[in-house]
């Protein structure tokens, strides 16, 4: 009878695959079950090796030591979060528009009118989501600070905002075919900050992000959307006449 | 465990900064261990730590779940680790323990087995502490690295041969390599 060789041992320690048949040789034969014992030992004593002790908040030391040195992401986990939301939402803002382009073909009266009280809510909790969402994205931006030396990484926050800019023009569209002058407006002025967002440098020295920011305060953007924000609660608050949403 | 993992990391490739938290909590002790063992220096493990959860961070997303998170991060660390030794070795620094030689060994063990029966166990485990140490500060970097991660982390040898760019059966030799260096040097100091 072959005995089992060291590296069969070895693999059989270790409960690897390809050392099949050797725990019945240990069985029958003497020899290789006191070669084995002498493995075990060995490598059981290997065991021993001291690893220093951690304090107790270890994990806590670990993230403060890194925390400050991970590229900024914060607000992306916000905005993948939306995705679905948006995506829904730009749904939302197709249907209507579609609804708004096909108005004409409607003909009877009071359906009308009820279609259109349903779609309008629909399009309205639309846009303010997608409000709500842009003045989040840009109130982060606002307040995020470059590190004194080096740049911010605000790349994330420039995938957001190409994916706004597209709502974005979704919404200004149908509320301009809607008649809705003050809603269009203000997503205009959105518009024009979100571009200006996606296309600034991706990483933005202290310099750059203080411009940016003056851009979105001069724009007195946040303040408009906070308050078109109010107004379109207050809008959906409202009894609706058909009472169906 | 490695469920909620996945729960974590999918939010922290989404940029979930609470999530990663999770993460680091979850690993940074067993990430020490494993940096220590490599590395059998302190300072350097905490920069193996540091290191490899800023560097997984930054490469989150090339992560695909294809092995357990742990495992990928182990990974980074094992790399790190080498690299670093390598570093330090190239400017002439050495481990954590000035190498012992058997003769130094076997005199600690003989006076002390020799003289007070009672604390002797506990100093000859101290002794084998020691043995196992300066033998892994002697092996190969493959050997150490494929050996500590089938050890100590239970790494099956096609995870190993992954980490190290090997092949299986080169990762394989680099474990009974690791093995026989061991035996020779702690059978005499653990035999029955
Ligand atoms: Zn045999």
């Amino acid at each position: 009878m072959n005995h089992v060789t060291e590296e069969d041992l070895v693999l059989y320690y270790y409960g690897e695959a390809g050392a099949r048949g050797v725990e019945e040789h240990l069985g029958s034969c003497e020899a290789c079950r006191e070669s084995y014992h002498a493995l075990q030992r060995v490598l059981n004593s290997v065991d021993s090796l001291p690893v220093p002790e951690r304090a107790h908040d270890y994990e806590a030391q670990v993230w403060r030591s890194i925390e400050g040195k991970l590229p900024r992401r914060s607000f992306a986990s916000r905005w993948f979060t939306w995705k679905p939301l948006a995506v829904a939402a730009a749904m939302a803002a197709l249907v209507v528009a579609a609804f708004f382009a096909g108005r004409g073909f409607q003909k009877p009266h009071g359906e009308v009118a009820h279609d259109g009280n349903v779609r309008e809510r629909v399009l309205l909790v639309a846009v303010g989501d997608h409000l709500e969402r842009s003045r989040m994205m840009l109130v982060e931006l606002s307040n995020s600070d470059a590190p004194k030396h080096g740049s911010l990484d605000i790349s994330y926050e420039q995938r957001a905002a190409e994916d706004l800019i597209e709502s974005n023009r979704l919404y200004r569209q149908t509320a301009m075919s809607s008649g809705d002058e003050a809603t269009a407006s203000l997503l205009e002025d959105l518009e024009r900050v979100l571009l200006e967002v996606a296309h600034s440098p991706s990483a933005m020295s202290e310099k750059q992000l203080d411009d940016l920011r003056k851009e979105i305060e001069g724009q007195g953007i946040l303040f408009k959307v906070k308050v078109f924000g109010d107004q379109v609660e207050q809008r959906q608050a409202a009894p609706s006449n058909g009472g169906v949403l | 465990m490695e469920d909620s993992d996945s729960v974590a990391v999918a939010r922290a490739k989404q940029g979930d900064g609470d999530a990663y938290r999770i993460l680091v909590d979850r690993h940074s002790r067993s990430v020490f261990r494993l940096a220590y063992r490599m590395t059998g220096n302190e300072q350097d493990s905490e920069d193996v730590v540091q290191e490899t959860f800023l560097r997984a961070y930054k490469q989150l997303h090339r992560y695909e779940a294809r092995s357990s998170f742990s495992t990928w991060l182990y990974r980074i660390a094992a790399n790190y680790s080498l690299d670093l030794v390598r570093r330090k070795k190239r400017h002439g620094e050495i481990g954590f323990q000035e190498q012992a030689t058997e003769e130094e060994m076997g005199e600690v063990v003989h006076a002390v087995a020799s003289d007070a029966p009672g604390p002797d166990r506990l100093l000859f485990s101290g002794a084998v502490q020691e043995k196992v140490a300066a033998t892994l500060d002697g092996l190969s970097q493959q050997e150490r690295t494929a050996f500590v991660l089938r050890h100590f982390e239970g790494q099956s040898i096609e995870e190993i041969s992954a980490v190290l760019g090997l092949s299986n059966n080169a990762a394989k030799h680099s474990i009974f390599r690791a093995v026989q260096k061991l035996r020779r040097a702690l059978e005499p100091l653990v035999a029955s």
